[in-house]
């Protein structure tokens, strides 16, 4: 094990380490803090509630977005809630059950510590969204309302109809506007971080691209923290936003920070089908709608032949016709096992020629029992804006026939590697949100990103980076004279000349698509040792090409999205073949990384804790090679057990 | 390009709730009304696209500041600072050079997300009850 990988985990009994840990942690006092820099980059849910909270402390905070506003950062897009263990319902919730929920739901390989003080501070978020005024669903009583999620027999996630991320968002986005206002916090829009600055081994500040002018800019701090979100763009058709990247996280790891399992991805059960060879981005249908749809395929192939002709409707079919699979393989959760179970589970009906659409890659979500049960206006009020939205997408009406939906690229559990006080393997360099690999380890329960970015945010990252930043107050701000500054500078500006001296045929986009077919059929849903190895070589050609071919108009010196893209694409060209890599290495099978090599008879996965039960972190080196570390996982708490959602 | 900064300075202004991250009470110890929080979340679902300003003839905010306000005054939680917010954005608004609002409603018919003017009622309410007590 390399020395750098300290997880830094308390000694003592689960449900006191965080506090213990709290306790025996420095603190900065107020006036110290005034003269203490962070850089935040990213304005997600992690990185605008971390800016907030570190402003409001006292800190001198930089914030740094893509977007024109710190409001539209990808996490506005999240639908459908987020976890908490207030046991408002009376269902015998409890941190323990949320923590055991989180670490069995990621299939046993998330670190215990994390998600214990994960589940823990779960109910402070609530708490401090509806003091900001989070407008969440409510009941007649005036009290808040909850629904389920995958992986979970109990009601714990709070909604703000079918907007959650966003309003969230708001929340956190209105106390980052209270901290500028105050001057704690300087925002900077449409600024994109291009690199990491290290001094003396220590992360110190950041080069960005201002978008709208192309000025290659210097910050220096005595912290850095990342919160850039996901990297599943790299499969060109995600769910994702269609600027979320990778590219801060890869420029941290060239840097010497380690990656956690990038192998790691989550892929959504419940997406609206591809419907064309032109489509750059894929709509999810929030999970809350297994709540109350089911999930079928006709039992019979002539009805699969006559759905594709057109000849009969989904709702033509009869009770006994219809598959409810989840039902039957997993009669103890059904509809609701968690998103790798039931994309595999689609998959499978889907592989066997019983998908419903015409490219056969789709089944049913449907609400007609639901709507039997309990009235149009109760699911109207549940889901109508998703409702509308599918039918604005795919004309067809779901309170009449069922949606169809299929799996697609959706989360990364993997990401920078971070011991728990969030920082990385860099001193002085912290990440946060969906950027960490910490909390999902194979699979990531739904309603638990929104949770986890908020806690990172809010009530972890402003208590640990002060243990750091209290060893720091006698440092002098760094010099963006300093020749690391400079040597970023040059090396990022002949980055860009050389991408625009190409001169080449085809656009940063086109690239991106094949990359993202490569990632979809060797390491995607289902993955093997001879695929994953093609896959490794078959980026390196596409790499390649794209160095030789690709096409960038237009001047640096202005806002210029051709070449925004060309750099993030060829981030995800490197990004990619570490994932293939990783992926190859895990030769078992675990959450949402399938190797078919290791599966049981039923075709679920399998795991071998004897060989595996670590997370791998690697590490850059000199040739854009990459070595492998490993960070064993110690269950001291819970007793590994295989997945099971059947009984 | 289109340019939503103004927007967030507005929001600066005083578009929150000024609560410190820690230190706030249980999410159920103040109920709330179902319909007023309903109410609150119509006005929040308001996503700062600037349909609104780019389509009145004045090019005003209103609608814009309307759903923040009315938002934040439709629960408890915001109701206290709910004067001095109004007055405050408002202010801001103007001192942007928005301008004013002359009850078209081409706002309304333009707003993807369907926010009513009545929000705009309910700003000119709060922004009148602030003004008065000055
Ligand atoms: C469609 C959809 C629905 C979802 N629904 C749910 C849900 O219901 N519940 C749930 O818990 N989770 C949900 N998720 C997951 C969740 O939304 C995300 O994991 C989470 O919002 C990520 O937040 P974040 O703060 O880590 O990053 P993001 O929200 O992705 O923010 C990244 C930020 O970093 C900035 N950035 C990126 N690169 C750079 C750079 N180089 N320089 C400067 N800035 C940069 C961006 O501009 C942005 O501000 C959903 C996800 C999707 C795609």
């Amino acid at each position: 094990m390399s020395e750098k990988l300290n997880a830094k985990i308390p000694e003592g009994p689960l449900m006191e380490k965080w506090t213990r840990h709290k306790a025996a942690i420095r603190v900065v006092n107020p006036a110290n803090k005034l003269k203490l820099d962070i850089i935040v980059v990213g304005t997600g849910l992690g990185g605008a509630s971390a800016a907030a909270s570190l402003g409001e402390l006292g800190y001198n905070v930089k914030v740094f977005c893509i977007s024109d506003s710190p409001r539209r950062a990808h996490s506005v897009a999240a639908q459908g809630g987020i976890n908490a263990v207030k046991n408002y319902p009376n269902d015998n919730d409890s941190i323990y059950r949320l923590f055991h929920d989180t670490i069995k739901g990621g299939d046993y390989r998330s670190r215990e510590a994390n998600v214990y003080r994960l589940a823990e501070v779960s109910n402070l978020i609530i708490d401090q969204c509806v003091a900001q005024g989070v407008p969440f669903a409510r009941d007649y009583g005036g009290l808040l309302d909850n629904r389920s999620f995958g992986g979970a027999q109990v009601s714990r996630t709070f909604y703000a109809r079918g907007q959650t991320g966003q309003q969230l968002l708001l929340g956190a986005y209105a106390s980052l506007n209270r901290a500028i206002s105050k001057g704690q916090v300087k925002s900077y829009p449409r600024h994109e971080m291009l690199d990491l600055i290290l001094i003396d081994g220590h992360a110190n500040g950041i080069i960005t691209r201002n978008l709208v002018t192309g000025e290659i800019e210097r910050h220096s701090a005595h912290a850095v923290v990342i919160a850039t979100g996901g990297y599943g763009n790299v499969f060109f058709l995600s769910t994702n936003a269609m600027n979320s990247n990778g590219s801060a996280v890869w420029q941290c790891y060239k840097k010497g920070a380690f990656f956690g399992n990038p192998g790691f991805e989550q892929i959504h059960p419940s997406c609206i089908p591809i419907s064309g060879d032109q489509q750059s981005k894929l709509t999810l249908m929030s999970e809350s709608l297994r709540n109350d749809g089911r999930v079928w395929v006709p039992k019979k192939k002539e009805d699969i032949e006559k759905l594709r002709n057109k000849q009969i409707k989904a709702s033509q079919i009869p009770e006994e016709g219809r598959d409810y699979y989840l039902e039957r393989r997993y009669p103890a959760f059904g509809n609701l096992v968690p998103r790798d179970v039931a994309s595999r589970a689609a998959k499978e009906r889907c592989d066997a020629g019983y998908g419903v659409n015409e490219t056969g890659l789709a089944v049913f979500l449907d609400f007609s029992t639901a709507i039997q049960h309990l009235g149009k206006h109760v699911i109207e009020e549940r889901y109508g804006n998703l409702f509308q939205m599918y039918e604005k997408i795919v004309d067809v009406n779901p309170y009449n026939e069922p949606m169809m939906i299929y799996p697609a690229i959706h989360y990364t559990m993997g990401g920078l590697w971070v011991d728990y006080n969030l920082q990385t393997t860099i001193p002085g360099l912290y990440a946060i949100g969906e950027a960490n690999f910490s909390d999902h380890g194979g699979n990531r329960l739904g309603a638990s990103a929104l949770m986890q970015g908020l806690a990172d945010g809010y009530f972890i990252l402003p208590y640990t980076i002060g243990d750091y930043l209290a060893g720091k107050i006698q440092e002098k701000k760094t010099d963006t004279n300093h020749p690391a500054f400079e040597k970023a500078e040059k090396k990022i500006n002949e980055k860009i000349a050389k991408l625009f001296a190409i001169k080449g045929i085809e656009p940063a986009d086109y690239y991106h698509r094949l990359l993202g077919k490569i990632m979809w059929n060797y390491v995607g849903m289902s993955r093997n040792e001879a695929g994953l190895k093609k896959a490794i070589e078959d980026i390196r050609v596409l790499r390649d090409e794209f160095w030789k071919n690709v096409c960038v108009p237009g001047e640096n010196n202005e806002f210029n999205q051709e070449l925004e893209k060309a750099l993030r694409v060829a981030d995800f060209l490197e990004i990619s073949e570490l994932m293939a890599m990783d992926a190859l290495n895990r030769k078992e099978s675990c959450g949402g990384h399938f190797r078919e090599e290791m599966q049981t008879e039923d075709g679920e996965t399998k795991r071998d804790d004897q060989n595996f039960s670590y997370v791998s972190c690697w590490e850059h080196k000199d040739n854009d090679t990459h070595e492998m570390h490993k960070e064993p996982l110690n269950y001291e708490f819970v007793k590994l057990a295989t997945r099971n959602y059947k009984d | 390009m289109v340019n939503r900064g103004a927007f967030d300075k507005i929001l600066q202004a005083g578009g929150f709730v000024s609560v410190n991250t820690g230190g706030v009470p249980d999410g159920n110890a103040i109920p709330v009304a179902k319909e007023k929080a309903d109410e609150s979340m119509d006005a929040a679902s308001c996503i700062g696209c600037g349909a609104c300003v780019a389509t009145c003839k004045n090019s005003s905010a209103m609608l814009f500041v309307a759903s923040r306000v009315s938002s934040l005054a439709l629960l408890p939680q915001g109701k206290v600072e709910a004067a001095r917010r109004a007055k405050a954005m408002v202010a801001k608004m103007d001192e942007l050079g928005f301008g004013s609002c002359t009850n078209t409603q081409a706002c309304e018919a333009e707003c993807p997300k369907g926010i009513s003017i009545t929000h705009i009622a309910r700003l000119n309410r709060e922004y009148l009850c602030a003004k008065l007590k000055d």
